[in-house]
């Protein structure tokens, strides 16, 4: 297979064959991607800028561990000091950037579509680590190759993404990387934050987690921003975590290998209580593990764009 | 005695029902005959061209005084002369905004100093277009303003929108209402539907257009005033309105050009020149609208014309200015997406830029009957050409048409007799 995507912006851009190499390449970093015994040289020679204008700590950090373990030259840009405060358009950062060499930008965004606008804009291949509410690929990618882990296949698997749909990178592009690939994705919360305008884009709407919950295979937490609340989606913290936060007793209802997942960070006792987040059927750190994986993929992956591999 | 003969083309006048073969003698500025004229004026030859009244385009946006670089009157006025305009309405989004008697003389005089298109100024309904205290309408009225709007930033007080209503009958003139609850608005950049939920921006429903549509509606039938809905987007303002008017309500209506051809899926590429408010809505939404301006429920069509600089567009999505320019593409698009497929007729469409705009607002204008000013555009229904908005006369680029293959455009505009753009 020729690989011929120059970017991540998005999984909507990529192909189910696309995104089932990531996680074969994934596969093969996997044993390396924890080790810290020298580097490999898929990106010696390669300059990679992690441009985050928004804070993040374990995506920024997973980036930069995959981008050392292929042996990049490696420089985070940070916005805090940099001239963006200074008013400084996104083309014209990412254009300076440019002009120093830089092969790949990773970019963290808080505006949907900001990649896409720095792809327009620059030669350098451009991997999207979130942008605004849109997508989050990587994050899409990890998840899935952590289901696929765990339960060996994702066509025919029934996926449930529970919380603030509306606002959600991650849900996004798990939709979309998991419908490609033959799952059913619920979309699960209140009426205020899960539009029904998602039944078009593939997914199932849902509004009554306990009726969806026997049946599920995998259940994906998303994280209540609490920043959001301002605009009422819901009226308290304890009613939303009594409709749609995973406890025991809800576990109990839930197939016997499910599998439960949290892009983090956690809000311990909102989404989940700490014994779900902490027991058997969480692989809450096995997803950060693998992220570093799945992002050596991707990197190697782009900067081979055009050459068969 | 200065004349002009435009001999041979086919004259559509709808404020005459007129639609046939005929020539137009032009004398000292005005419609001298309409039909078979033998004359030894200065001929010009309109054989295979469509003569019309003047277009007139009552909702642009110039931003003299404020933000000359993006456009002046001047450039403003000659943009709309090469796009066959021969009288454009000006928002008051100035800066700072046109509330005052002396500013809405400012403006008419610079439309006069640069002799091209005639530049009609709206005032703002409240000072500083801030909501707050009615401004000197009838100061205004007497200086030439033909309307009253604080256009994106609509009146939200109902007090204030009602004794606004009923202050501008006295002077007979309409408020024009950009109609839109803020509050529903919220943050959003996008029509709220499937495409914003896909590309993850943030939607302004449609509902914050039709709650504002139906309180301006029932304002002015409560207040005796008249009142203009801006830029109609919904198919729900759409019933609003069509049952305002079914009773008699004094309310006219107009729809812009993009919303009459492009829907929010072109927006998958978060392509900046593709954002104006209200938003691209649905194919629902567009084929009301369609509907509307076939049956006279919306009188006018307008380019809702509004340059901004190359930079403030080249940024994300969600930071970029609303608005996109329009004043020398609304006639090719219209005749190559409306009046070629079928969409609308001929007769319709120059009524909804011409007679129907001149009755919004009161003004002699729109129509080719004899002794009226001699505002005429003739325009070529078969050329075929690319938009380059490399070539525009406006200072500004931010236009989604561009390098769209159309069919038709203005060759001629003629401002009171005189040739003011040429093909």
């Amino acid at each position: 297979m020729k690989w011929t995507q120059r970017h991540l912006l998005g999984l909507e851009e990529y192909s189910a064959e696309e995104i089932t190499r990531v996680l074969d390449l994934a596969e093969e970093f996997r044993a390396i991607a924890t080790r810290n015994d020298g580097p490999r040289d898929d990106l010696r020679g390669k300059a990679v800028v992690n441009l985050f204008f928004e804070p993040s700590t374990r995506t920024r950090t997973s980036f930069e561990l995959a981008e050392r373990r292929l042996g990049a030259t490696v420089v985070n840009f940070d916005v805090a000091t940099s001239s963006v405060a200074k008013d400084e358009t996104l083309v014209d950062t990412a254009r300076n950037i440019e002009a120093m060499g830089i092969d790949v930008v990773v970019m963290r965004h808080g505006c949907s579509g900001a990649p896409q606008l720095l792809a327009r804009s620059i030669a350098a291949c451009v991997v999207n680590a979130g942008d605004g509410q849109h997508e989050h690929p990587t994050q899409g990618l990890l998840d899935i190759f952590t289901i696929r882990q765990k339960l060996g296949r994702i066509a025919g698997l029934k996926v449930a993404i529970v919380g603030d749909i509306a606002h959600s990178r991650v849900a996004r592009s798990d939709l979309h990387g998991l419908t490609k690939l033959g799952a059913e994705v619920y979309f699960v919360g209140p009426t205020t934050l899960v539009p029904r305008a998602f039944a078009s884009l593939g997914a199932k709407v849902c509004h009554d987690l306990d009726a969806v919950l026997p049946e599920m295979d995998v259940i994906n937490m998303l994280r209540i921003q609490t920043e959001r609340l301002d605009e009422q989606p819901f009226p308290s913290v304890r009613e939303y975590s009594r409709l749609f936060g995973l406890d025991a007793a809800r576990m109990r209802r839930a197939k016997r290998d499910v599998v439960v997942m949290h892009p983090g960070p956690i809000n311990r006792g909102v989404e989940m209580t700490p014994e779900v987040a902490d027991g058997s059927r969480s692989v809450i750190l096995e997803q950060v593990t693998n992220g570093v994986a799945v992002r050596m993929a991707v990197l190697a992956l782009v900067t081979q764009a055009g050459k068969s591999l | 005695m200065a004349e002009l003969l435009i001999k041979g083309g086919r004259v559509i006048d709808p404020a005459q029902g007129m639609d046939r073969r005929a020539d137009v003698l032009v004398r000292d500025g005005r419609i001298a005959a309409v039909g078979r004229v033998a004359s030894k004026a200065k001929t010009l030859d309109a054989r295979g061209l469509i003569v019309a009244p003047g277009l007139i385009d009552i909702h642009v946006h110039f931003r003299e005084p404020g933000k000359d670089a993006e456009e002046t009157i001047a450039s403003g006025a000659a943009a709309a002369v090469a796009g066959g305009f021969t009288t454009v309405a000006v928002m008051p989004n100035t800066e700072p905004p046109v509330d005052t008697e002396a500013a809405v003389a400012f403006q008419a005089r610079r439309g006069a100093e640069a002799g091209l298109a005639r530049v009609l100024p709206i005032g703002a309904i409240s000072v500083g277009r801030k909501g707050e205290r009615l401004a000197e309408l009838g100061a205004m009225a007497q200086a030439g303003a033909v309307a009253f709007s604080d256009d994106g930033d609509p009146v939200r007080s109902p007090r204030l929108m009602r004794t606004a209503l009923a202050y501008a009958a006295m002077f007979a003139k309409p408020l024009i209402a950009h109609c839109e609850d803020k509050e529903l608005a919220g943050k959003g950049v996008m029509h709220a539907g499937l495409w914003s939920v896909k590309l993850g921006l943030a939607g302004i429903p449609a509902a914050a257009e039709e709650t504002m549509v139906a309180r301006d509606l029932i304002l002015a039938e409560a207040a005796g005033g008249r009142l203009h809905v801006a830029h109609v987007s919904t198919k729900g303002s759409v019933r609003l309105i069509r049952e305002a008017k079914g009773r008699g309500a004094p309310v006219t209506a107009e729809a812009a050009i993009h919303h009459l051809v492009l829907t929010d899926e072109a927006l998958a590429g978060y392509d900046t020149n593709l954002k104006m408010n209200p938003p691209l809505r649905g194919a629902e939404d567009r084929d009301a609208l369609r509907a509307a301006v076939a049956e006279g429920t919306i009188d006018c069509i307008v380019s809702d014309h509004a340059p901004h600089a190359a930079e403030e567009k080249a940024v994300e999505f969600a930071l970029a200015p609303f608005g996109i320019i329009g004043l020398e593409t609304t006639l090719p698009v219209l005749i190559t997406k409306l009046i070629e497929p079928g969409v609308l007729t001929w007769p319709r469409a120059i009524a909804a830029l011409t007679c129907g705009p001149a009755r919004v607002l009161g003004i002699e204008a729109g129509s080719l009957a004899v002794g009226r000013p001699a505002d005429i555009t003739l325009i070529d229904p078969e050329a075929e050409w690319t938009i380059d908005a490399a070539r525009f006369r406006t200072k500004s680029r931010n236009c989604p048409f561009h390098g769209w293959r159309v069919r038709g455009r203005a060759v001629a505009t003629l401002v009171g007799g005189a040739v003011k753009f040429r093909l």
